[in-house]
């Protein structure tokens, strides 16, 4: 399990991107549902914003997300699955 | 697999029951509901019950200040990149809906303060879809739709 963020501010605007690796096994997949619900994106310990998804959402998920921050600040991205399973990583606002 | 389903179902009749009572009692506030991962909204099957359940109704009115970015023809069902941007204001909360999907509610954005009406994810349509974009502004959900036409199906759900 991984999570690849890079997170870059821009005119006050950090702009995160964020790539989960994550099967996302729908119901007609052997070991399925299994799939991110929750993901959570944190600026400086506050919330930003969170996603709720379906196994509907692509494997490995891609999310781009954007709000007011600076350089240096710290964006946080952690999720939850249906299993119980969990993943969060922590990046510097570039 | 029957049991799974069934204890997923169960586990989401519950869920439902449990935030209905607590909603009934004053006790969450509505943007609090959504800390939650809301089953009744994912498990809903077809369009209009997924509407019904992320967003109180299904007749939205359409809004031409959302755009809805998604490609008019995916090679691959599997992964259709979808971005969703509004100029409106005050928006909490985003709704993402696959209409040709079973289950059509595929994503649901709760938004603080100071974070951009503006998300961008890689979605699974099983056939040519529409997509349903639903923003809540103030206290109002707009929509904008788009079709998206596949032609290799990437959803066994």
């Amino acid at each position: 399990m991984s999570i690849r963020v890079r997170a870059q501010e821009s005119n006050g605007v950090v702009n995160v991107r964020a790539l989960m690796s994550h099967d996302m096994l729908v119901p007609d997949d052997d070991g399925g549902p299994h799939f991110i619900e929750t993901v959570e994106i944190k600026r400086n310990g506050e919330d930003a914003i969170t996603a709720h998804w379906n196994f509907t959402v692509s494997r490995n998920p891609f999310l781009q997300v954007e709000f007011d921050g600076s350089a240096g600040d710290t964006v946080s991205v952690s999720w939850t699955d249906n299993k119980g399973e969990s993943d969060s990583t922590e990046v510097e606002v570039g | 697999m029957i049991s799974t389903k069934r204890r997923v179902f169960l586990k989401g009749t519950l869920a439902a029951g449990t935030v209905g009572v607590a909603v009934g009692a004053g006790l969450l506030a509505p943007s609090k509901l959504l800390a939650a991962w809301p089953s009744d909204v994912f498990e809903a099957q077809g369009l209009d019950a997924a509407m019904e359940a992320a967003l109180g109704s299904t007749d939205i009115p359409d809004s031409d200040d959302i755009d809805l970015s998604a490609p008019e023809i995916a090679e691959n069902g599997a992964v259709v990149p979808v971005s969703i941007e509004t100029s409106l204001d005050d928006v909490t909360e985003i709704a993402l809906f696959a209409e040709e999907n079973d289950f059509s509610a595929t994503a649901h954005y709760v938004l603080a303060s100071g974070t951009k009406p503006k998300v961008s994810s890689r979605i699974r349509l099983g056939e040519s879809s529409n997509v349903v974009a639903a923003v809540k502004s103030g206290d109002s959900w707009y929509k904008t739709v788009r079709e998206v036409k596949v032609t290799v199906g990437g959803c066994g759900g």
